[in-house]
C-alpha cells in the first residue's frame, strides 16, 4: 500500500503587512504627511511634516498583465523608484521617487514602454472594469476588451487635466454591476427574459434557490415535458438575469438583445454633496465587439459636454444638479424615454414633487 | 515554441491604439504557452458569438473552502470534446493584497516565476474586490501555485458566501488627510475572520473596506457591508503661509466661486480680518493681508471639499478617528443601498480602541450569520427587519446622526416611549457620573 499522501496545510497568515513594502521615505512619514500639489498631470508631490518630499509618477496598464509587462515594470522600478511600487484601485501603478529629477526621465521610460502617464487630479482615469469573456461565468460582453477600446479613445484625457473635476468610469459585464458606482458607467442591460433549456435544469439549478433570488418573484416552479423545470412569468420579468447565476441554463445572455446601457452620476466622496448612486440614461447600444463604436461615441459625447459646460470641481453629478435633468438631455442629445422613470421601490422620492423646472 | 496560434481576427483588432493591450499581452504568453494559445481561441470564438464559455465548478486548496474561482470550458464539439482542450481548466487564485496595495519588485517577480511555471503568466493587479488574480491554472496546478504563494507570505482571499477581501487606501503611506491608520485597522479586522474568509459559511457576503477619509477613494460607502471611513471631531486646522500661496495663485474668485460657493452648509466664509472673529470652535486663517478665511467648524459636516481644493492651506483637525457604516452593496437583489451610519465617530489610535472595532465587526457578522436569509446581504437584512432593531440588537443607541431625517409617517406603535425616554436619561446621567 502507497504512504497516504501528506498535503500541505495552508499558513492561514491572512492580510500580509505591508511595512516592508512601502518605499522608505514613506515608512518614514507615516502619518505625518503635510500637503501635496500636482506639478504636472500624473505626477503627486506630497510634502511631510520633516520637509520630506515625494514625488509619485503614475501610469496606466492592461491590469490584466502578462508577466513580460510586470517584469517591465519591475525594471523601472527598480531603475527608478528604489524597487517599490503601489496600484491604485483603478489598477493604475505608482512609482514613488525621493528626487524630483528622477521624475522626467521616469515618465519618459514608462511612455517608452507604453504605459501613459497620468490618471491624476481632474483627469479621466482608468475605467474600473470585471472579468468579461476572459473568465466569468456569466458574462454579457467582455470587460478588458471594452475598456482598452474606451481608453484607446480617451487617451490623451487620461494625460491631461482638463477636466472640470476627476471623472471615474467603470464597466460591468452584467447588470451585478462588479465594476461598481462610477461618474460614468457602461453596464450590460438585457431585454429579453431568459431562455430555459428544461431538459437541464433539474439537474443542476436548485429550484427553490432560484425562485427566491429574483427580485419581481417573476420564477415559479413548474413541470415541463415531464420534467421538474422553472417557469417565468414574462409579463413581470425585468429582464435582469439574476436567476442566471445559480441557474445557468436560464440563458440571459442573448448576443443580439443584450444591449448595454450608459449610467452618470456615481460619486463614492462626500465632498459637496453627499454620496449618490449612478443613474441610467441611455440604452439599447449595441454589444458590438470588439471595439464598441457606438458605446464609445455616447461616452465621449457626454464627457465632451461635460468638460465644456461644467464648472472647476463640479463631478457630473454636481454639474447635472446645477443644469438639471431636461437641459441634461438636451446637451447630450440623448433621448429621455419612459424607461429612463424610476418605477423600482423608493422610486417616488426620483420624481420631481415641485415646480423646480429650469425652462 | 508554444503550438500554432488560432486567428484571432476580433482580438487582433485590440492591438492597435495607445493604450496598453491585454491582447498584446496574451500573444506574447502564448508564443510559450499552449495554453494561452488556446485561452486565445476561445477568447476569439466569444468575441464572434458574444457569448461567454466558462462555467463553474469545484476546485479549492487543501484546507480552505474558499478563494479558488473554477472555470471548465463549455466549448465543445460535436463529440462532447472541449474545442480548445489546453485551455479547458482555467481556475483563478485570490490573493490578497497588502493594505494600500504596495509592493517591492522581488515579490512581484517571484509572482511571475511562479505563475509562469504554474499557470497562464496572467496576473491581474487588482480585481474588483481587492484580490491579486492569478488568472488561470489547470486543477492539478492550483495547489502548486499556492503552496509558494502562501509560502511567500500571502494567503488566499474570499469567495462565495464569505467575508471578503478588503482594500484600504494609501492612506497613512502618504495622505495628508488620512485620519486613522487605515492598514493596521484592515488588517487587525480582516486577520480575526480568517475562518469567515477561508470556509465561506455566512448568509451570503461580507464586505469591508477602509478609508481614511470622507472622500473614500475605496468606494467604501456604496460597496462594502462595512465602511469605516477616517473623519475627525475638532477644528479644520489651517496654514497661513500655504493659505497666502494658495491665495496668491488662485485669487479671490476661485475662493469665492470654488470654495465658499461649493460649502455644502455655507459654513465656509470669506471676511476682511477686521471682521473676523475667533472662538472655540471657529477655524481661521488670512489669505492676504486684507482677507481671511472663517470656518464655525461646528456646522462643518466633514465633506472635504475645501480641504481638497486648498490641501495643506487647510486640513482635518488633530481628534481623528472614523465613522462606521453598515449594509452598502450594488444592485441585486433589491436595487443598490448606501450604507448607514451606525458609529457616528470612534477613535481608533489604541489597541484597545481599534479591539473595539474588531468587536463591533465581530457582533455585526454573527448577527448576519444567524438572522439574514440565505443571499441576503446586510444592507438587505437591516431594510427587512428595520435599523431600529439592528441597533437594539447590537445594544447601540439610536442618534439624530443615523438618519437624514426622522420619520414622516405617523406608522408606527410608540408605547414604549416613556421607557426609552428613561433609558437615554439613565444612560446620560451614567456618562455624566463616568465623567
Amino acid at each position: 500500500m502507497n504512504a497516504p499522501v501528506q498535503m500541505r496545510k495552508p499558513k492561514e497568515t491572512g492580510v500580509p503587512d505591508n511595512k516592508k513594502y512601502l518605499h522608505p521615505l514613506m515608512a518614514k512619514n507615516y502619518g505625518n504627511w503635510k500637503y501635496h500639489d500636482r506639478p504636472r498631470p500624473g505626477v503627486l508631490h506630497h510634502v511631510a511634516h520633516s520637509g520630506d518630499e515625494i514625488w509619485s509618477v503614475r501610469a496606466g496598464t492592461q491590469r490584466q498583465m502578462d508577466v513580460y509587462t510586470i517584469r517591465k515594470l519591475c525594471d523601472i522600478a527598480d531603475k527608478f523608484a528604489e524597487g517599490r511600487v503601489r496600484f491604485t484601485i483603478r489598477s493604475n501603478i505608482e512609482y514613488m521617487v525621493s528626487d524630483e529629477k528622477k521624475v522626467a526621465p521616469l515618465i519618459a521610460e514608462l511612455e517608452k514602454n507604453g504605459f501613459p502617464v497620468g490618471g491624476t487630479g481632474n483627469s479621466v482615469t482608468m475605467i474600473a472594469h470585471t472579468q468579461g469573456w476572459l473568465h466569468c461565468d456569466i458574462p454579457g460582453t467582455d470587460a478588458s476588451g471594452v475598456v482598452k477600446a474606451l481608453m484607446d479613445e480617451l487617451y490623451d484625457e487620461f494625460r491631461r487635466e482638463e477636466m472640470p473635476n476627476r471623472v471615474h468610469l467603470s464597466t460591468s459585464c452584467c447588470e451585478i454591476n462588479c465594476g461598481g458606482q462610477a461618474d460614468l458607467a457602461i453596464i450590460v442591460q438585457h431585454t429579453k427574459p431568459p431562455v430555459i433549456n428544461h431538459d437541464l435544469v433539474a439537474n443542476v439549478c436548485e429550484r427553490p434557490a432560484v425562485v427566491a433570488r429574483c427580485p419581481v418573484a417573476a420564477i415559479r416552479p413548474a413541470m415541463v415535458n415531464g420534467k421538474p423545470s422553472l417557469e417565468i412569468d414574462e409579463s413581470k420579468c425585468m429582464c435582469c438575469g439574476a436567476c442566471y447565476p445559480p441557474c445557468p441554463p436560464m440563458q440571459i445572455n442573448d448576443p443580439e438583445n443584450s444591449k448595454l446601457a450608459i449610467w452618470v452620476g456615481g460619486k463614492n466622496s462626500n465632498a459637496r454633496g453627499k454620496p449618490t448612486f449612478m443613474k441610467m440614461v441611455a440604452s439599447g447600444l449595441p454589444n458590438n465587439a470588439p471595439r464598441w463604436p457606438e458605446v464609445a461615441e455616447v461616452v465621449k459625447k457626454i464627457l465632451h459636454v461635460y468638460k465644456e459646460d461644467a464648472r472647476p470641481w463640479e463631478r457630473l453629478a454636481d454639474w447635472i444638479d446645477r443644469i438639471g435633468w431636461p437641459r441634461f438631455f438636451e446637451k447630450t442629445g440623448l433621448p429621455f424615454t419612459k424607461y429612463l422613470i424610476d418605477d423600482w421601490r423608493g422610486s417616488r422620492a426620483n420624481l420631481n414633487s415641485s415646480t423646480h423646472i429650469r425652462f | 515554441m508554444a503550438k500554432k496560434m488560432h486567428d484571432t481576427p476580433n482580438l487582433d483588432k485590440l492591438e492597435s491604439g495607445p493604450w496598453p493591450s491585454f491582447v498584446t499581452g496574451l500573444k506574447e504568453l502564448a508564443k510559450d504557452k499552449d495554453y494561452v494559445v488556446d485561452l486565445l481561441g476561445q477568447l476569439e470564438t466569444s468575441y464572434q458569438t458574444k457569448k461567454g464559455y466558462w462555467k463553474g465548478g469545484t476546485v479549492g486548496v487543501f484546507g480552505y473552502g474558499g478563494g479558488v474561482i473554477p472555470r471548465f470550458t463549455e466549448l465543445k464539439d460535436e463529440k462532447g470534446q472541449p474545442k480548445f482542450k489546453d485551455a479547458a481548466e482555467f481556475h483563478t487564485l485570490r490573493v490578497m493584497p497588502p493594505p494600500g496595495m504596495h509592493y517591492d519588485t522581488d515579490t512581484l517577480r517571484k509572482f511571475c516565476d511562479l505563475w509562469e511555471k504554474h499557470g497562464s503568466g496572467l496576473i491581474a493587479f487588482h480585481g474588483q474586490s481587492g484580490d491579486i488574480m492569478f488568472q488561470g491554472a489547470t486543477t492539478e496546478n492550483v495547489q502548486k501555485a499556492f503552496d509558494e504563494i502562501n509560502e511567500m507570505g500571502f494567503d488566499l482571499g474570499g469567495a462565495g458566501p464569505a467575508v471578503r477581501t478588503s482594500m484600504s487606501c494609501v492612506g497613512a503611506a502618504r495622505c495628508e488627510q488620512s485620519c486613522y491608520d487605515e492598514a493596521k485597522t484592515h488588517r487587525a479586522v480582516l486577520n480575526t475572520f480568517l475562518d469567515d474568509i477561508h470556509r465561506p459559511s455566512l448568509p451570503y457576503k461580507f464586505k469591508f473596506k477602509f478609508s481614511g477619509c470622507p472622500n473614500d477613494c475605496m468606494n467604501s460607502v456604496q460597496r462594502s457591508d462595512m465602511a469605516v471611513i477616517g473623519t475627525w471631531r475638532d477644528n479644520i486646522r489651517t496654514d497661513e503661509a500655504l493659505a497666502k500661496k494658495w491665495f496668491a495663485k488662485h485669487g479671490m474668485d476661485e475662493l469665492v466661486n470654488d470654495v465658499v460657493a461649493r460649502c455644502p452648509t455655507k459654513t465656509f466664509q470669506v471676511k476682511e480680518l477686521k471682521k473676523i472673529k475667533g472662538g472655540e470652535h471657529i477655524s481661521t486663517v488670512a489669505v492676504s493681508d486684507t482677507h481671511g478665511v472663517e470656518i464655525d467648524n461646528r456646522d462643518c459636516v466633514r465633506c472635504m471639499h475645501c480641504i481638497n481644493v486648498m490641501t495643506g492651506a487647510l486640513a482635518p483637525g488633530k481628534d481623528k478617528g472614523a465613522t462606521v457604516l453598515v449594509g452598502g452593496k450594488s444592485h441585486l437583489k433589491i436595487g443598490g443601498l448606501l450604507g448607514t451610519v451606525i458609529i457616528p465617530f470612534m477613535k481608533l489610535d489604541t489597541d484597545e480602541e481599534m479591539d473595539k472595532l474588531v468587536d463591533f465587526a465581530q457582533r455585526t457578522i454573527d448577527f448576519f450569520a444567524e438572522n439574514a436569509l440565505e443571499h441576503e446581504r446586510t444592507g438587505e437584512m437591516i431594510e427587512r427587519i428595520g435599523l431600529a432593531t439592528f441597533l437594539e440588537a447590537m445594544e447601540i443607541d439610536a442618534d439624530p446622526a443615523m438618519v437624514n431625517s426622522p420619520r414622516m409617517n405617523p406608522y408606527v406603535r410608540t408605547d414604549g416611549w416613556d421607557d426609552e425616554v428613561a433609558k437615554i436619561n439613565a444612560h446620560k446621567s451614567k456618562k455624566q457620573q463616568a465623567a
